[in-house]
């Protein structure tokens, strides 16, 4: 059963990668209608993530590509070469029926189309216009390139991730993609409410490093308060519990080759129940304050006594004695042995035209009346081309050979 | 009791929010307030405990009740009350409450409102949006479970793909509540879908938010690569966990500072001008396997599909790296991101929270932004709003005094 949270919301989708494509793909879960507007002439590549791995088994080309199905399931895909006349003309008249236009090109891009925001609400009035790029498109760097791990960097959460003694080991993925998509939803769908409030449409400029550096608020406050810089000796530490103040806090050998688990005392009670376990008889460590001081000789306590059992063990044993405690889980364990994960249904299987049957993200929220549902994988390069022309636009079959012979399309 | 109906210009502007308290989806309730929502912070007589939790205006002493910086942050542009849920006056504050709003936000442990009758579908009305986020769920009984930001982030898979090559070190986890945040941003995308569903229907619904499924899909190739492939992807330094080894990605600059080097060039017009900078700085004969380069312009450039299984295109890859990797070892970090960034490659240079709100591009923007500190009587300077509304901006006023 599709959603009907968005029915009747069309979304004119420019957006592409991570940071664009996974915003609509859960527009598409919640019943939007999102049409994907790719490049025929290269063969829809300006999305780094068509056509590349992971692979199925013996599959390959620029219909294969896992993270690409992952990212676009439940869309309608067509091609459109936008340096054509023709294509600028049957673009228009896609913006023209839309109530959303979204984009993650460089800055600049669209109004190099001639589809800057004044030219989209003369389209459409009331449209809602979504830039999502990592500098925005205002100020020095607007015209500067990025991806997730360069973002990252700059908005300072790659610095936020590692040992003190260590150098930045940073987030091993695109952390910010998956927020700049997440709030690209939230954006879209408060621009929705204040339309039907105002009647106004509006353009949206999105700075995914603005929204990196809006996640580490806290540490900025110290420094514009206090004067102290996140950066200094001891830091950042990103295991230890700083925000509040935690220890033990940290992540923990257990037995195996490379397997770990996480263990945190929220206060000293839990400190004391821990100790009893780990057999640790240190009346020093009785406050908070006093276990911080020897976090290092704290820790090798606990590791002592962890690597000698499975994660899931300790995960178990922990948690029943009333301590948080995890096992960091691998993405198997996560995806097929989890049963809180299984129980959510977060990894539905969806159907690809060329994939076969294939498990994707789901979402983690459920709603009570109009939930997700995802079925269809990502289209194939142009796969909707005869639909949305024909359907929605009301070109006839011999307008779109010509199409496909001039290479509009 | 009721709702302050003060000018906010925020896109969400006529939303009503009851908020109770929490740790984990109070950055929920800051998006939703910033925006223009107007969002009331229920908190336990004597305050929430998220207000003991530092760091602190070192200016203001110890006994001061409101010199949370945490709790500066995370609710800004809220209003506050005081209520004692478990007396039978403040449940009725609590339900009277409830009824005037759009949208009620809780992280409570399944069953403590239920045994309170405070639950939904117990006090809200059937147009209310009740937006609960816990760690595994409503209904999955290990949301009864001790948990932390922490352990979200160690089951739910993002420790997984960060850390070090060396695998005696143990997987990182990030600074910064993020998985509380990531279970925030996800829920306030909840709260308005279901908005957006109740304007068609005219029904409210409850939007149940999994804090571990949250992390779970937030972890980006990890998955895919084990679903579509199985293949399992390891943590490397500072760069993609993938399943085999990849070259190193950060460099020292001159100054020693460390710089991200970029995705390499991939395309021919990248090649091409990757070649042009070595020769411009004369640093050919430092790489001398800048021919290979060349040789790949005169073919047309690398095809990254084949990147895990032809020799040749490996190497020019390497060879892509480390040609930046050298440019990057002349300049000063700032001068090597600005070089190269204007020379058309995506690089970085990796900055501390502080050092990007200082950043020339950032201030430009306006970012960040002054907001008045009762408790200090002057203005402080806040990360800004993470999204621009050109029409309808939002904006940001000081989290709620107890007094």
């Amino acid at each position: 059963m599709n959603s009907t949270a968005l029915a009747g919301l069309r979304i004119c989708d420019l957006s592409g990668q991570l940071a664009g494509a996974g915003a609509t793909r859960t527009l598409a879960a919640f019943g939007a209608e999102v049409i994907r507007i790719e490049d025929p002439v290269r063969k829809g590549k300006w999305d780094l993530l068509r056509g590349v791995p992971p692979f199925r088994e013996g599959q390959r080309g620029i219909d294969a590509g896992g993270a690409f199905n992952n990212h676009n399931v439940g869309k309608q895909g067509i091609t459109l070469n936008t340096h054509t006349e023709r294509g600028k003309e049957l673009l228009a008249e896609l913006v023209s029926i839309s109530d959303v236009v979204t984009e993650n090109f460089s800055a600049e891009v669209m109004e190099s189309w001639g589809f800057g925001y004044e030219r989209l609400c003369e389209l459409r009035p009331g449209v809602i216009y979504v830039s999502n790029c990592g500098f925005g498109h205002t100020g020095p760097y607007r015209q500067f390139r990025t991806w997730g791990p360069i973002v990252q960097a700059v908005c300072g959460l790659t610095w936020s991730v590692g040992q003190a003694d260590q150098p930045s080991a940073g987030f091993g993925f695109s952390y910010m993609d998956h927020h700049g998509a997440n709030l690209m939803v939230f954006a879209i769908l408060a621009a929705l409410h204040h339309r039907r409030r105002t009647g106004e449409g509006q353009w949206i400029d999105m700075s995914t490093v603005e929204s990196g550096a809006a996640m580490l608020g806290p540490m900025v406050l110290d420094f514009t308060v206090n004067g102290r810089p996140a950066r200094r000796p001891g830091m950042p530490a990103s295991n230890r519990g700083h925000h509040p103040l935690m220890a033990p806090h940290g992540i923990h050998p257990a037995l195996g080759d490379d397997e770990w688990v996480a263990v945190v005392c929220r206060t000293d009670a839990e400190w004391a129940t821990l100790a009893s376990i780990l057999g640790v008889d240190e009346p020093a460590w009785a406050t908070v304050d006093a276990r911080l001081a020897a976090h290092d000789a704290l820790d090798e306590r606990v590791s002592a006594w962890t690597r000698r059992h499975d994660k899931f063990e300790v995960q178990a044993r922990l948690l029943a004695a009333g301590i948080p405690a995890a096992a960091v889980q691998s993405p198997q364990e996560r995806t097929d042995c989890d049963s809180s994960t299984a129980r959510w249904g977060l990894f539905p299987e969806v159907t690809h035209s060329l994939m076969g049957a294939v498990r994707v993200d789901g979402i983690p929220l459920h709603l009570s009346a109009t939930d997700w549902s995802m079925s269809t994988g990502a289209p194939m390069l142009g796969q909707h081309n005869h639909q949305v022309l024909a359907g929605l636009l009301g070109l006839d079959d011999d307008e779109i050979a010509r199409l496909e012979a001039d290479g509009v399309i | 009791m009721s709702f302050d109906a003060s000018a906010h210009t925020g896109p969400l502007t006529g939303l009503r929010v009851i908020e109770l308290a929490s740790e984990h989806a109070a950055y929920a309730g800051k998006l939703l307030a910033d925006y223009g929502a107007e969002v009331l912070l229920v908190e336990p007589i004597g305050g929430h405990r998220t207000r003991t939790f530092g760091p602190f205006a070192d200016s203001l002493p110890e006994t001061h009740p409101d010199r949370s910086l945490w709790f500066w942050h995370y609710n800004t542009s809220k209003q506050g009350v005081q209520i004692d849920l478990d007396t039978s006056e403040g449940a009725d504050q609590f339900r009277n409450l409830v009824g005037f709003a759009d949208i009620v936000l809780e992280g409570e442990t399944p069953g403590r409102l239920a045994a309170l009758d405070l639950d939904h579908g117990q006090i809200d009305p059937p147009t209310t949006v009740w937006v609960s986020v816990t760690s595994f769920g409503r209904n999955d009984p290990r949301s009864l479970d001790p948990f932390s930001d922490l352990t979200a982030i160690a089951g739910g898979g993002l420790a997984w793909n960060c850390g070090y090559d060396d695998h005696s070190l143990p997987p990182m986890a990030p600074l910064g509540n993020q998985g509380y945040q990531t279970a925030s941003i996800w829920a306030a995308v909840g709260a308005l879908m279901a908005i957006e569903a109740r304007a068609r229907t005219g029904e409210g619904q409850l939007v149940d938010v999994s804090m571990h499924a949250a992390v779970n899909v937030t972890t980006e190739q990890a998955t895919q690569w084990w679903l579509v492939a199985e293949k399992t992807v390891q943590r490397q330094t500072g760069r993609h966990a993938l399943h085999l080894p990849t070259e190193s990605i950060v460099a020292i600059a001159a100054d020693g500072r460390e710089v991200h080097t970029g995705f390499p060039p991939r395309t021919l017009d990248e090649l091409i001008k990757l070649v042009r900078w070595i020769d411009d700085e004369g640093l050919r004969d430092e790489l001398p396997l800048t021919t290979l380069l060349d040789l790949a312009i005169e073919q047309g450039g690398m095809d990254l599909a084949k990147l895990y299984e032809d020799e040749f295109t490996q190497e020019c890859f390497r060879t892509c790296r480390d040609a930046i990797v050298l440019l990057a070892e002349h300049h000063t970090a700032d001068n090597f991101f600005l070089l190269g960034q204007r020379r058309g490659f995506a690089v970085g240079m990796i900055l501390s929270p502080e050092e990007t709100m200082a950043d020339p591009h950032i201030v430009a923007r306006g970012f960040p932004t002054p907001v008045h500190q009762p408790q200090l009587g002057h203005t402080i300077v806040h990360t800004g709003l993470p999204i621009r509304f050109t029409g309808s901006p939002g904006e940001i006023s000081a989290a709620p005094t107890l007094s």
